[in-house]
């Protein structure tokens, strides 16, 4: 399969990125590590006349902690993430879900920056955006602004950036003492995205009550859902075993999955029910409680 | 619509090559129509399969879903680039030695994607070694002689 012709621009730096995305508006892409966007354009379920390849602009692949934020740039591959011990040992929900995304050589390509940024439901990232509560930097003709990951997804492949903004990089709190997150994903096989997926990330209280605690689902609609209300009932609760039931029967209810080859409406909701609870209890399990 | 071409250049198994591509053009197609290296191949052609997989600056791609001129500048290794003074890369000799393939369609891009793996892990479990080939599929063989050839290579290459 062949995409539809177009223009490649590979611009040195974000500024000229950025210039290039303004001028040709709604005919001009960001191209990151193309693993989704690529496939849609031989498919041809997409079509742009301008690719702007933003992967040899430098200084976007990094993975830092500085003055108590996580910051990964948006070039960042996920095997770079997979593989780096900062998030190997202190970020586990991010840990759990890079390994799960597409593929070992998929991810030697793909990038944070993309799977957050491009709106798909199905990825995985952008419910942990949610459920770590991240700082979305984006870069445009006015210079840098931050959007928060709840105000970022509109719809499907819709989101807060611009036309021509640019997804720089993600903001992440680093983890007071007692938290714990967690990512918890069923699917068929590998390269498959998720029948259903529960991000959760919390932080205990000295006496072992949940302080903090929000819940992302992964395909559970056109766009990545916080499970708020089951986050609000959790919050100043002890995480004993009838308090996550209810809660993850809470955050399923929040699932408006619709039905395909992964499963009935019923299933997914099901499932989302399961992988939620799952996900609360290694999060707790981390996080220190029991 | 016309597009421009792009004069791009890559080193490919050792010898740089120059093409004028056009945008469009994917890097599996610079390899094999273009540089007529057809020992690649082309499999799903939507990313799962891995067939199609070759070293873009040492790192294991699916290169149907790389633009080819994404590679400008860099350095390609095919399967026709794994032997080497007309031996064969402990790989291929694994999977000749242990029957590693029956119809050898997806065997370059096992060769590749396993290549690398024993680069970056000189003494991989079975479990690691098929983590790296998940997104390698191959329809005959069951995996269980794969295995084999990789734990084969790998003691080749300690």
């Amino acid at each position: 399969m062949i995409p539809a012709a177009f223009d490649y621009h590979r611009p040195a730096t974000l500024e000229e990125a950025v210039k290039l995305l303004s001028s040709h508006g709604d005919e001009g892409k960001v191209l990151s590590g193309g693993m989704s966007l690529l496939p849609m354009l031989k498919l041809r379920l997409a079509s742009y006349a301008h690719l702007v390849d933003i992967g040899r602009i430098p200084g976007l692949d990094y993975i830092k902690e500085e003055k108590g934020t996580l910051r990964i740039g948006a070039m960042t591959r996920q095997a770079t993430l997979e593989r780096s011990d900062l998030i190997r040992t202190k970020y586990p929900i991010l840990a759990d879900a890079v390994s799960l995304i597409a593929d070992p050589v998929v991810r030697n390509r793909g990038t944070i920056g993309g799977n957050v940024a491009n709106g798909d439901p199905g990825n995985d990232q952008p419910a942990i955006m949610l459920a770590v509560g991240a700082t979305l930097v984006a870069r445009g003709p006015k210079g840098e602004r931050s959007i928060e990951a709840n105000k970022f997804y509109k719809g499907l492949y819709e989101t807060a950036l611009a036309r021509n903004e640019i997804l720089t990089e993600i903001r992440i709190p680093v983890p007071p003492a007692r938290s714990g997150g967690a990512y918890a994903k069923l699917k068929r096989k590998t390269g498959d995205f998720a029948v259903a997926a529960a991000a959760v990330q919390l932080t205990l209280n000295a006496k072992g009550a949940i302080e903090r605690v929000a819940i992302g689902l992964t395909n559970a609609a056109l766009t990545p859902v916080e499970a708020s209300d089951a986050a609000k009932f959790l919050t100043g609760k002890m995480p004993d075993d009838k308090t996550i039931a209810e809660a993850s029967k809470m955050a399923a209810t929040k699932s408006a999955p619709s039905a395909d080859r992964r499963g009935s409406v019923e299933y997914k909701k099901e499932m989302a029910r399961v992988l939620t609870e799952r996900a609360l209890r290694k999060a707790v399990q981390r996080a220190g409680g029991k | 619509m016309t597009m421009a071409k792009h004069k791009i250049s890559v080193t490919i198994n050792g010898a740089v090559r120059e093409a004028e591509v056009e945008s469009r053009l994917l890097l599996v197609h610079l390899i094999r129509e273009v540089f007529r290296m057809t020992g690649t191949h082309v499999g799903c052609d939507t990313s799962h399969c891995g067939a199609c997989t070759v070293h873009l600056d040492g790192q294991p791609v699916k290169s149907c879903t790389v633009l080819a001129v994404q590679a400008d500048g860099a350095k390609i290794t095919t399967v026709e680039g794994l032997e080497q003074g007309g031996k064969l890369h402990p790989v291929q000799e694994g999977f000749h030695e242990k029957h590693g393939l029956q119809c050898g369609f997806c065997t370059p891009g096992m060769l590749m994607t396993t290549s690398a793996l024993l680069e970056r892990n000189k003494n991989p479990s079975e479990q690691e070694i098929r983590e790296a080939i998940s997104g390698n599929l191959c329809r005959c063989t069951g995996y269980v002689n794969i295995i084999k050839a990789v734990q084969y290579a790998a003691e080749k290459m300690r």
